[in-house]
This record gives structure tokens, C-alpha cells and sequence, in this order.
């Protein structure tokens, strides 16, 4: 599988003669560039067009996150499998009002169902679990909106996130979400995954022939790119918040890990390394597919998601959305 | 005439007849530019290949008319460099098509497909009846790649090596 790399430590990029090595003050670590797909970048690090240029070369991602871990942008190399026919019929998904909404509603839909995944095996949250039962059956077919959509979806969202005080250590305790500043440590760890897995999101797409702009639940009009918001709405119960559930659980992650400025709270150097290994980890754990026979690891996943998008635009296969069967 | 005339009016590249007698539903996405081979170790194997076979012959990926893809080109014969001769009816049809192409522009030459993983060659012939299997073929491009939805996929065999496998199949 190709790789991703997350460089938390500072230091410089560079390319001598065809190497990549990454280095941190005297040290010199040399970069596998054939088996990397992305590069994440956390520390304060130096770099070149000499270097870009040799990255892009091999397809290479870069994204970037600034000192607190939010995401800052991405360096993506010129699009090589583009194909006119399939943006023209995703933006016509787009203008159509019914197939937008039926578009939005699938991710929605799965962002539930495994928000309800996440809480069925813990006893703590059965009320919870009922609540988000209750307004998802009562809501979802008089859905005639984006906007009623969404409403949905946040009153959803808030009950899930309120279960979260039933089965996580007393210390982590959220009142409710924020995020701009996120101002506990849970809702910096939420803060910082879902950065995490837009932009694997968007790597994904980016290998694609989807347009990353052109979006269905969010507005395209949002400043980013959108495709990848939606598609992150599948996977941040699924991969996020187990990744969350599981180091606060297990006590990997203490409040020592977090820093506090003012109201802002976010991961220390040592919290972001213990978080990514365990996100690269969850990533790559593989599930047997049922239809393909194979592993699939839940990278993968977000690919697949990717292509039944296609299949969908260019009218070779309705829409139908992960619901982890696992 | 009629011929030549035709014949301008449907020109494609060399890989779409090959996809034709593998999978329709691989042709209709190629000609979509909806390609997953940069993803595919297997692709990767065949350019290897591509790069280090025959490294004396200086007339390698000899492109004609910004359309079609000749491996090998010399004096008398065009050369093409496959990887296996499992799909051998899709690679004889590719060359026969470049015959034929060359021959509406007056070239007369002879193909060859070499497998050099399996030290085995083909040589071909454009014959009256090639010649006509390839116009079919050309045809039946056209009608493929003009229709506003894919074939549908159809499990073969072949799926599992296939480029597309997760794209059909996931």
C-alpha cells in the first residue's frame, strides 16, 4: 500500500541528486518516494521547487497544518486522469435539485448509521442511542431541503456528542461542541481528526476523476473543497471517533498530552504523534469485502466511496453508501 | 476512396481495439478518461517491461499522427511488446489495426508481437479478412464509445487482474 508520512519534527525537505530525505538538524532521513502517496505536514519545515517539483513528479500530496494541527492547505501536483464527461455529469447532480438532495441525504444517512454503530455496544449510551433512533425516524422523510437536511443532521450530531460524557474518562467531559477555538481537550481531538481525515479525504478524490469541488450536502460555494466535507461525513464516526474513543479509553492519551492558551486547547507535539500513529493504524487496518472477495483496508474504503460516486454521475449505478457491516 | 473516407472519419488509438476484445465496459471508461492505471501494479509491470526489453533498437514508441503507439519500428515490420499472450486474439487485433493504418497511408509492412517473458514471438499478415475484421472492430468502437452510459459490468475471469476490478466491483 502506498504510504502516508507525517512529519511532526522541523527540519527541511530536500532533494540531492534522485532522493528525497527529510532533515532534522544534522540528521538526514532518506524518503521512500516510490511508495508514498502523501506527505502530512505538522513542524516547521523548509522546502524548494527543486523538491516540489521532484514530490510532483511521483503524484505526491503535500498537506499542510499549522502549529495547533489545523489544517492548512495542500500542495496537489497537476491532475493527471481528468475526464470532462465525468465533471460535466457531477455538476449536472449538482443543478438538479431532487438528485442533489438524494445525493446529500446518502452521506447524511451513513454518518448516522455509524454514529448509531459507534454507540450500540456501550449500555451508557443506550438512551442516546434511542434519542438519535427517535429524531432520525421522525425527520428523514420529511426532509424536502438541504438546509432541513442539515438541521437534521446537527440535532443528530449534538445528542451523539453529548452520549460521548457516558463512556469516556470524567477528565475528557465536553458540555458541548465547539470548534473555532475548540476549547477542551475532546474537542480539540475531534477538531484535529476531522482535519485529518478531510484531508486523506481529499487525496483520495484527488486520485480520482471527481471534482473535489463540487459538492452535494455542503454548498460548493464553502471556501474549501467541499466533495471532501461530504464525503468526511462518512467516515469522521467511523475512523475519528473510534481512533478518539480508543486512546482515551485506554489511557494513551492524558490531559498532559493537551497545551492550553488562553481559551484554545489543542494537542502537544508528543499528544498529535501518539494520535496520528494510531489514525495511520486504523487506516490501514483491512476489512474482507464482501463483494470484492479482498482486504480492504478503510483508506480503501474512502476510494471506493469514491468510485461508486462516479459510477453514480455517469449513470451505471445508483448511489448506495458504506454502512459498515463489520 | 470509399475506403480512405471512411476511414478518416473513425480513427482510434490502438489500445481501444485491444480493450474492445478484452472488455467493452473497459473501453466505454477508457474513452471517458476514466482510468485507474496509475493506480495498477500489473501496468506498472508492462511499462518496466516496456523500458528494458530490446534495448539495442533505437526506434522505440514510435507515435504516428498523435494517434496510435508503435513499440517497435523497423525496416520491414512494426513490433509490439506484451507482457503475457494471455489476451493473444486483443494483441493480434492491435496490430492488425496498425497494418491496416499504415496501409491507407501507403506503407506495407509486417507485425510482429513479441512476449519476451515468454521468449515467444507472433509474426502477422494483414490479410483481406484481418482487414475486414478490423473495420468491423472500428465500427463497433464507434457504437461503444458513443453511448451515453457504460456497458454493464459482466464478471470474467480476467476481472481479478484487472485495473478496474474495485471500480467495477466495490
Amino acid at each position: 500500500m502506498q504510504k502516508s508520512l507525517y512529519l511532526t519534527s522541523n527540519g527541511r525537505l530536500k532533494r540531492h541528486e534522485n532522493t528525497l530525505y527529510f532533515e532534522i538538524g544534522d540528521e538526514k532521513r532518506a524518503i521512500d518516494i516510490e511508495n508514498v502517496e502523501q506527505i502530512h505536514i505538522f513542524g516547521e519545515v523548509d522546502l524548494n521547487t527543486k523538491a516540489l517539483n521532484y514530490i510532483s513528479q511521483y503524484g505526491i500530496i503535500l498537506h499542510f497544518y499549522n502549529y495547533y494541527g489545523f489544517y492548512t492547505g495542500s500542495f496537489l501536483p497537476r491532475k493527471k486522469n481528468v475526464s470532462g464527461d465525468v465533471v460535466v455529469r457531477q455538476a449536472l447532480h449538482y443543478l438538479d435539485r431532487e438528485k442533489r438532495l438524494f445525493l446529500a441525504y446518502c452521506f447524511v444517512e451513513s454518518a448516522v448509521y455509524h454514529m448509531m454503530r459507534n454507540l450500540r455496544e456501550r449500555k451508557e449510551a443506550e438512551a442516546f442511542l434511542i434519542a438519535i433512533e427517535d429524531e432520525w425516524e421522525k425527520g428523514r422523510f420529511n426532509i424536502s431541503n438541504i438546509a432541513e437536511l442539515m438541521g437534521l443532521e446537527g440535532r443528530i450530531r449534538n445528542i451523539y456528542y453529548q452520549s460521548f460524557n457516558q463512556f469516556l474518562p470524567d477528565d475528557f467531559a465536553m458540555e458541548k461542541r465547539e470548534k473555532r477555538p475548540p476549547t477542551n481537550p475532546i474537542n480539540a481531538l475531534i477538531s484535529f481528526g476531522n482535519s485529518l481525515i478531510y484531508s486523506h479525504t481529499l487525496s483520495q478524490i484527488y486520485q480520482t476523476q471527481l471534482d473535489p469541488s463540487i459538492s452535494f450536502l455542503h454548498e460548493p460555494s464553502e471556501k474549501r473543497f467541499s466533495l471532501s466535507l461530504d464525503i468526511s461525513e462518512i467516515f469522521k464516526p467511523l475512523i475519528v471517533d473510534t481512533v478518539i474513543f480508543k486512546l482515551l479509553n485506554n489511557r494513551q492519551l492524558e490531559l498532559e498530552h493537551f497545551d492550553e492558551d488562553l481559551n484554545y486547547c489543542y494537542l502537544n507535539q508528543e499528544g498529535k504523534k501518539i494520535f496520528l500513529k494510531e489514525f495511520q493504524n486504523k487506516l490501514e487496518t483491512t476489512v474482507r469485502h464482501r463483494q470484492l472477495n479482498r482486504n480492504v483496508s478503510y483508506k480503501g474504503f474512502i476510494r471506493l466511496e469514491c468510485y461508486k460516486l462516479i459510477k453514480h454521475f455517469i449513470g451505471d449505478q445508483i448511489y448506495s453508501p458504506l454502512r459498515a457491516w463489520w | 476512396m470509399e475506403d480512405i473516407q471512411e476511414f478518416s472519419e473513425i480513427k482510434f488509438q490502438g489500445i481501444k481495439i485491444n480493450y474492445l476484445y478484452i472488455c467493452k465496459r473497459k473501453l466505454w471508461l477508457f474513452s471517458k478518461n476514466i482510468t485507474f492505471e496509475s493506480t495498477s501494479d500489473k501496468v506498472l509491470l508492462g511499462k518496466v517491461l516496456h523500458e528494458y526489453s530490446y534495448p539495442k533498437e533505437n526506434t522505440k514508441e514510435v507515435l504516428i499522427d498523435n494517434l496510435i503507439m508503435i513499440d517497435i519500428l523497423s525496416d520491414g515490420s512494426i513490433r509490439e511488446v506484451k507482457y503475457s499472450s494471455k489476451m493473444k486474439e486483443a494483441d493480434i487485433m492491435q496490430v492488425m489495426y496498425y497494418l491496416y493504418y499504415l496501409k491507407q497511408k501507403g506503407i506495407q509492412k509486417q507485425g510482429i508481437i513479441n512476449y519476451p517473458k515468454e521468449k515467444r514471438k507472433e509474426v502477422l499478415k494483414l490479410t483481406p479478412e484481418y482487414e475486414e475484421k478490423v473495420k468491423q472492430a472500428l465500427k463497433e468502437i464507434e457504437e461503444i464509445t458513443t453511448k451515453s452510459i457504460p456497458p454493464p459490468a459482466q464478471k470474467q475471469k480476467i476481472c481479478k487482474s484487472c485495473a478496474y476490478f474495485e471500480f467495477c466491483w466495490g
